[in-house]
């Protein structure tokens, strides 16, 4: 069953802008985990947007939980939970208050829903009594999604829910979501962390307002073409330079410990000697499988150009 | 390279009875990017706000290039940029008002900020950009031209807290593209992030684990301690210590 759609939607704020989105079509079944993917300014927080009814799309129709955006917009908004990228908590409220004030804007209680909230609330609740205004960057996000939460939503609409949030909370946060998911909760989630991507069932890459691909992160990584490489030398920065100054490499692009790189002509025995030419030591040059964050790169920087 | 941008002496922050930076001391070097991780809540935007004049230490020593942080405050603001964690560009001005606002404010002459905010410009190839409201640009875009005003008038170091937060991973490289050429040119970064895979990307990090300092090596060394084959795993296992987060 289907509880999210969107059929043809598009979007421009503003005359003469450049469109937000240009005909999306997509949907979401019930209970499952979908990943929106895409570089600053794609669309996704537009996306969000209109599914949660706070705008309206210029063209298309869009249905949530079986209901039509524009026409049931009501009864949506008191079914769905929503963290946008920008939280809108209550600064001089405390960590508590705020919660409250979420649950009894949805008539039910903190207490109603507290199993739902509570892996996440119990890092927060030593400081319950601190305004939202005190807490570091972290914190809020964490109260942030308890808020979106407590009143049991059957879609939730998360909007890069991580950003600011540590690895640890990161893991912590994505054990909940698949046990929200588990519960039958329908969940709509963005993020700039591949790692997470690569956590959900689908995901769709969104560039410049279209959709690019929509397919589970296993397809997208075996769909991966060609022999990507994994290289390290002593002086990272200036192998990169190196590398990218060398006509046989492709992309070539930084990848924490290692650098990443593909082939375009050259050979492994070429691209070695040049580095040694060039004066650097302790060189490793290996075949790696690709990850989504290698795939995400790749699909973006090839549709650039 | 043997200059101190950065000495700290059991630097501390209370608000009340809560100790939000406890007794932490480390130097940083001249042109080294140090990346400064914790968990939320441990206290590194706190430790790096008295760093930056921007509050006062409850107790301890700290000199940032060369300025006390209690005495020369005023002095230190003038000598550093700061990017915050929450966006520190005006977002209802164009992109070339902000570079002359900021320009202005570091005291660049007329001529210096022509030459540098065209400078600037060309290396962020944001051409076609200028006259638009920051407002209305995509994140990365604003971070990288945020970073880059913070450092035009040439900073001894520029404090970075959590500049790619949000960022896609395209952007994120190109972000630190940028902080790599700034270093190139001797400024010292001194930078916060949550992503793993920028810590391998510094020459030597610091872990906060609940306002203490309790890890402080290179990536190296810090993954051979630990026993740990990512950055990932050493902070899963200093993080988990913490107690002030946990019921
Ligand atoms: N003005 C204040 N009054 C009371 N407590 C404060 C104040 N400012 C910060 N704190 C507390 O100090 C602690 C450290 O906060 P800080 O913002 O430095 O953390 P952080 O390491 O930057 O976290 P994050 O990764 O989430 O940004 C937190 O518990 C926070 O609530
Ligand atoms: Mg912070």
């Amino acid at each position: 069953m289907e509880t999210v759609t969107l059929h043809n939607i598009s979007k421009t704020y503003g005359k003469g802008a450049t469109p937000a989105l240009k005909d999306v079509s997509f949907s979401v079944n019930k209970g499952e985990l979908f990943g929106l993917i895409g570089p600053d300014g794609a669309g996704k927080s537009t996306i969000f947007r209109i599914l949660t009814t706070l705008l309206l799309a210029d063209e298309g129709t869009a249905t949530v939980g079986g209901l039509d955006v524009v026409k049931d917009y009501h009864r949506i908004r008191s079914s769905v939970g929503y963290m946008p990228g920008r939280f809108s908590l209550y600064q001089d409220l405390t960590i508590e208050e705020n919660l409250t004030f979420f649950a009894t804007l949805f008539g039910t209680t903190v207490a109603a829903n507290y199993e739902l909230i509570k892996d996440i609330y119990r890092q927060i609740a030593p400081f319950k009594d601190r305004r939202a205004g005190k807490l570091s960057g972290g914190m809020k996000q964490k109260l942030a999604l308890c808020c979106a939460l407590v009143h049991k939503p059957e879609v939730l609409f998360l909007d890069e829910p991580t950003t600011g949030v540590d690895a640890v909370s990161r893991r912590e946060f994505w054990d909940m979501l698949q046990q929200l998911k588990q519960q039958g909760i329908t969940i709509v989630v963005s993020t700039p962390y591949m790692d997470e991507a690569r956590r959900c069932e689908r995901i769709a890459l969104i560039q410049a307002g279209s959709i690019l691909s929509i397919d589970t992160p296993d397809a997208i990584i075996n769909a991966y073409p060609g022999q990507l490489y994994a290289l390290k030398a002593a002086h990272i920065p200036h192998l990169l330079n190196d590398v990218r100054g060398f006509e046989g490499v492709g992309q070539c692009y930084a990848a924490g410990e290692y650098l990443h790189m593909v082939f375009r002509s050259g050979s492994e025995e070429h691209l070695l000697a040049f580095l040694e030419g060039k004066g650097h030591k302790d060189i490793i040059l290996k075949k790696i499988k690709p990850d989504i964050e290698d795939c995400f790169i790749r699909l973006l920087t090839t549709t650039h150009q | 390279m043997n200059e101190r941008a950065i000495v700290c002496k059991g630097l501390t922050k209370r608000f009340g009875d809560f100790i939000a930076v406890n007794n932490i001391s480390f130097d940083v070097d001249q042109g080294e990017i140090f990346g400064f991780l914790g968990a939320n809540g441990a206290g590194k935007t706190t430790a790096m706000r008295m760093l930056c004049g921007l509050s006062y230490p409850t107790s301890g020593e700290a000199a940032v290039a060369g300025y006390n942080v209690f005495k020369q405050q005023e002095a230190i603001k003038r000598n550093i940029g700061y990017m915050s964690q929450k966006f520190s560009l005006y977002e209802s001005l164009t992109v070339k008002e902000n570079i002359r606002f900021y320009g202005g404010v570091y005291g660049l002459s007329d001529r210096q900020l022509k030459e540098k905010g065209d400078e600037l410009i060309t290396q962020l190839g944001m051409e076609n950009e200028v006259k638009k409201m920051v407002g209305s640009l995509p994140l990365g875009w604003k971070q990288k031209l945020a970073f880059s005003v913070a450092i035009i008038h040439q900073p001894r170091i520029v404090f970075l807290d959590e500049p790619t937060g949000g960022v896609d991973p395209v952007t994120r490289r190109q972000f630190w593209d940028l902080i790599y050429a700034a270093a190139e040119k001797g400024i010292t970064i001194f930078v916060t992030t949550h992503y793993m895979d920028e810590a391998e990307y510094c020459n030597r990090i610091s872990i906060m684990v609940d306002g203490r300092i309790d890890a402080l090596d290179t990536p190296a060394n810090l993954k051979q301690q630990f026993r740990a084959t990512s950055m990932d795993e050493v902070f899963y296992a200093l993080a988990r210590s913490a107690k002030r987060s946990a019921d």
